[in-house]
């Protein structure tokens, strides 16, 4: 039993580290794509721009679909509600993820005017599409979506997605996870890039790095007067993962500061958050690229470990029929599957990093205009 | 419990085949050129000569247009069981999701990290350190298709887990049951190695082309008699391991090989003809017209002269003691979850093998719920639910003939290729050429139909015996079916006239073109003039 309880928490917080791996690689390329009009003035310098990405883009997309499957066997019941009841972004974010690839592939192989600007739009929008989304999910997550389940595990909604998509708080918490990934893509664009497009990236980096530090400050004072949730029964974390006949749940205002409250320690990560914003802002004026590449990692860091410990143990509450709210603690595998699990994370994760890390350190080094526009490999 | 509406299970079911259908478009040729690929540049690296290293530029440029699309469209699949699918995702999520992360973890990021470095490391790798890369790309491909292969072999025959009363879904408990499932392991060596023979008819096909034009004769020369080669022998494997996965649908999915087989009625062997056509209505539950060779059936099927193979009317009625005895589990499974009784679990039990066979009554139960079967009712629902048992006949029998008449289309077309290339015969056979060039989608399409037959001949269920497709479906507001669909649609027709226009470009440019700018070490002057000479072709319109 305590190792099953120790299996769940081990998951909540690899699933963390997974919608963080996503936020700082996918969302450094979202964030390329979105300022490739806006750095990118000629066609020689988007196309460096896409090149700078180019070797990467490919294996970073596959951070989304670990982690699609890692939800899908670690907490089966929370990939069921949470894909099915945001439907319509879910789609929404999937046809940006589809369109990406192939604007990679395709747009530099055809030379013309049209073509190319068309694609060039496509970066646009499916990079910023998916990172409001991503952001504007935290954002509904927190606040309460509205679901219950059948006797037989099947989830119904109570509420259509307008009502819960276009609220002003998911909005802003999407403008932050775009702001974010502006940061970060152009902290990417200094660290491999030349005058112009250095110094470019670098004004619209630090706008992203300044509008999140603002945005996380805001949410936090919003957060303490809504909606959050709190078990009213004892609840035993062992129990069998299924959401129905669990102990009874309220909302409450202000209960997402609880975790904080009790234990103090735990503003560290709100701090870490802050750091890695201001910090990052100062670093990039400073010229220190790879310092402000890495303060984007930790300013994620910071964003998604302040969600995640203000909402422990829920993932996923019900604001309709709060009892069926999904937890860490009714919502994950069984112990022999996240048992498995484990051990292939434990193998393969340290692998992942290092041939990520080789890759690109042999890619390394700044990507020339010329060289990309005479070599018949690049994007 | 309210019925999920038939039109969004319908549309999600023609959502998911689609998007199924269109991604393996491009996987078989992902998986068979990774491989030839490595083949490639191991020449290179073995020997030095630079003719190699152009192939695998060449080749590896076209493989890149369909990996792109590939990726991309893989990301659908992997969200859409989700999105659509909850009641099933929740169901086997515990069992089924757990080779789809190790997929990820293992072999798809793998793929896709080291493809960029194959593409873009060739000046900075040294040429065993790029070889290496090229070979994990192959191995990542080739290892995705055995974990996705493993959790679709669980769709087909459950192995390695049990259902839960308490959390009301399957649990994982048996790993090695789970991926060494038998129908599993047989279905990823007949998958992959069909996506060798789509990469092999693919480069064969673009060689014979050059061949035609008496383009590019040295290079086309040696990417045909690799192709075809390569292809012969794995057409042969793949034929052997469909039989093989004939022989295990019969074991664990008889509803499924009687399906393909058109058989209604359980057959009299030996005589039992093997149908070579036949027009199955399903309505009727006969076949209108019907022509086959007999004695063939039996062995083919049986691997035996005396064993009769069960019909299809012979096993709805034989499931009827199934549909009662589920009955009894769903309600003693409703009653467990409402009072956590002793004796509801032990009734649970005892009929827990049969609880598909309940979900399937459930469905024409008043209110849906079982409880309110009375005796007058039950003959009638016991009835419907047995129809529903099996699949459309008429989609399973057809879509098997055509994959297997395309599989000894290719065996004959590899082998005629390999022989005349062997004997350096190929330009007096242009015949033989066009028709190789004309086959390239064939494999493409052969596996789509290969598809149709597992996926189609697995109804009603998504899990077989478990779990019923109209059970699975996300509750939709039919809106969003529309919306999504729609949006499908226009994206994917867009990518697939983007991609084909892309193909026909890069293929008919040739390798010659496309390396024009890139710039040969001093080394590599021995490439002789006449392999890349003739420009000009460019404006020629394929044919």
């Amino acid at each position: 039993m305590e190792i099953y309880i120790a299996l769940k928490v081990l998951w909540a917080v690899l699933l963390g580290v997974l919608l963080t791996g996503l936020a700082v690689m996918v969302g450094m390329d979202m964030g390329v794509g979105v300022l490739l009009r806006l750095v990118g003035k000629t066609d020689g310098e988007r196309r460096t721009m896409l090149n700078i990405i180019g070797p990467h883009w490919d294996g970073n997309q596959v951070w989304f679909i670990l982690g699609g499957g890692a939800i899908f066997a670690a907490f089966p019941t929370l990939y069921a509600t949470s894909f099915s009841v945001f439907y319509v972004v879910m789609i929404l974010l999937l046809f940006s993820m589809i369109i990406r690839p192939v604007a990679f592939e395709y747009r530099s192989k055809v030379d013309a005017k049209k073509w190319r600007d068309t694609w060039d739009w496509a970066f646009l929008v499916s990079g910023a599409l998916p990172m409001i989304v991503y952001g504007a999910a935290f954002g509904n997550v927190l606040e309460g979506v509205g679901f219950h389940f059948s006797w037989t595990g099947q989830y119904y909604q109570d509420e259509s997605f307008l009502s819960y998509l276009l609220n002003p708080f998911a909005v802003m918490c999407g403008v932050m996870s775009l702001s974010l990934a502006v940061y970060q893509g152009g902290a990417m664009l200094m660290l491999r890039g030349e005058e112009p497009i250095y110094s470019r990236a670098r004004t619209y980096a630090r706008l992203g790095a300044i509008v999140a530090a603002v945005i996380f400050a805001v949410g936090g004072v919003w957060i303490s007067h809504m909606n959050g949730y709190v078990f009213t029964a004892p609840v035993d974390p062992g129990m069998a993962a299924t959401p129905l006949g669990g102990p009874a749940v309220a909302a409450k205002i202000g209960a997402w500061h609880n975790n904080f409250h009790a234990y103090p320690v735990l503003w560290l990560a709100p701090a870490i958050g802050f750091i890695g914003m201001i910090f990052g802002a100062l670093a990039l004026q400073l010229h220190m690229k790879i310092v402000g590449w890495w303060l984007g990692v930790l300013s994620w860091i910071g964003t998604i470990s302040t969600v995640g410990i203000s909402m422990f143990p829920f993932l996923m509450p019900s604001s309709t029929t709060p009892a069926e709210s999904l937890t860490v603690w009714n919502s994950t595998g069984s112990a022999y599957n996240l048992g498995w699990m484990t051990f292939f994370a434990v193998v393969f994760v340290p692998a992942i990093l290092s041939y990520t890390s080789w890759c690109y350190y042999v890619m390394r080094g700044k990507v020339k205009v010329e060289t990309v526009v005479n070599d018949p490999h690049s994007y | 419990m309210p019925l999920i509406d038939p039109n969004v299970v319908d549309l999600s079911r023609l959502q998911f085949a689609l998007t199924a259908l269109y991604h393996f478009l491009f996987v078989p040729l992902t998986l068979g050129l990774t491989i030839m690929l490595a083949a490639m540049e191991t020449v290179y690296v073995v020997t030095g000569k630079q003719i190699y290293k152009d192939m695998t530029h060449f080749w590896g440029k076209l493989f890149g247009i369909n990996f792109a699309i590939g990726v991309a469209t893989g990301l659908t699949m992997e969200f859409e069981f989700g999105t659509n699918w909850s009641m099933y995702s929740h169901f086997v999520g515990d069992v089924f999701g757990t080779p789809l992360a190790i997929e990820g973890l293992m072999a798809f990021f793998m793929e896709s990290t080291l493809v960029g470095l194959m593409f873009f490391g060739w000046d900075r790798l040294s040429k065993p350190a790029h070889l290496a890369v090229t070979y994990l790309v192959a191995l990542g491909s080739n290892l995705s298709a055995l974990w996705i292969l493993v959790a679709n072999g669980f769709m087909q025959d459950p192995q390695g887990a049990s259902f839960d009363p308490n959390t009301m879904r399957m649990q994982f408990n048996d790993f090695t049951a789970l991926v060494f499932s038998a129908d599993a392991q047989a279905k990823f060596v007949h998958t992959s190695i069909a996506g060798f023979v789509a990469g092999a008819m693919f480069v064969m096909g673009i060689s014979a082309y050059y061949i035609l034009k008496g383009r590019n004769r040295e290079f086309a020369a040696r990417s045909f008699r690799m192709a075809s080669v390569f292809g012969l022998v794995s057409t042969l494997a793949v034929v052997t391991l469909g039989d093989a996965l004939g022989r295990l649908d019969y074991l664990s999915q008889p509803t499924k090989i009687a399906a393909i087989e058109g058989l209604w009625h359980t057959s009299a062997p030996p005589y039992a003809p093997w149908l070579i056509a036949a027009l199955p209505n399903d309505a009727t539950q006969s076949n209108s017209f019907e022509f086959g060779v007999p004695y063939v059936l039996t062995p083919l099927v049986a691997h035996s002269f005396t064993t009769p193979i069960p019909g299809l009317i012979d096993i709805e009625q034989a499931s009827v003691p199934r549909v009662d005895n589920g009955i009894k589990a769903i309600a003693a499974l409703q009653e467990y979850g409402a009072t956590h009784s002793a004796e509801s679990l032990a009734t649970f039990t005892k009929y827990e093998s049969d609880m598909g066979y309940g979900f399937l009554a459930q469905r024409y139960a008043p209110e849906q719920d079982v409880n309110l079967i009375t005796p007058a009712l039950l003959p009638s629902i016991e009835q419907q639910a047995v129809r529903d048992s099996i699949p459309n006949v008429f989609v399973t029998f057809w879509s098997f003939r055509v994959m297997m008449a395309l599989g000894f289309f290719f065996i004959a077309i590899f082998a005629f290729s390999a022989y005349y290339s062997l004997k350096n015969q190929l330009e007096k056979h242009p015949l033989l050429l066009k028709l190789c060039m004309w086959s390239i989608p064939l494999p493409v399409l052969a596996t789509e139909f290969g598809w149709v037959t597992a996926e189609a001949g697995r109804q009603p269920w998504t899990v077989f015996g478990w779990l019923p497709t109209f059970q699975s479906a996300s509750s939709h507001n039919i809106g969003y079916m529309f919306f999504s669909l729609a949006g499908f649609a226009l994206l994917y027709s867009a990518f697939i006239a983007a991609e084909l226009y892309l193909m026909f470009k890069f293929a008919r440019l040739g390798p010659d073109q496309h390396d024009a700018a890139v710039h040969h070490t001093p080394a590599d002057k021995s490439i002789s003039a006449p392999i890349f000479a003739k420009p000009g072709f460019a404006n020629k319109s394929w044919e």
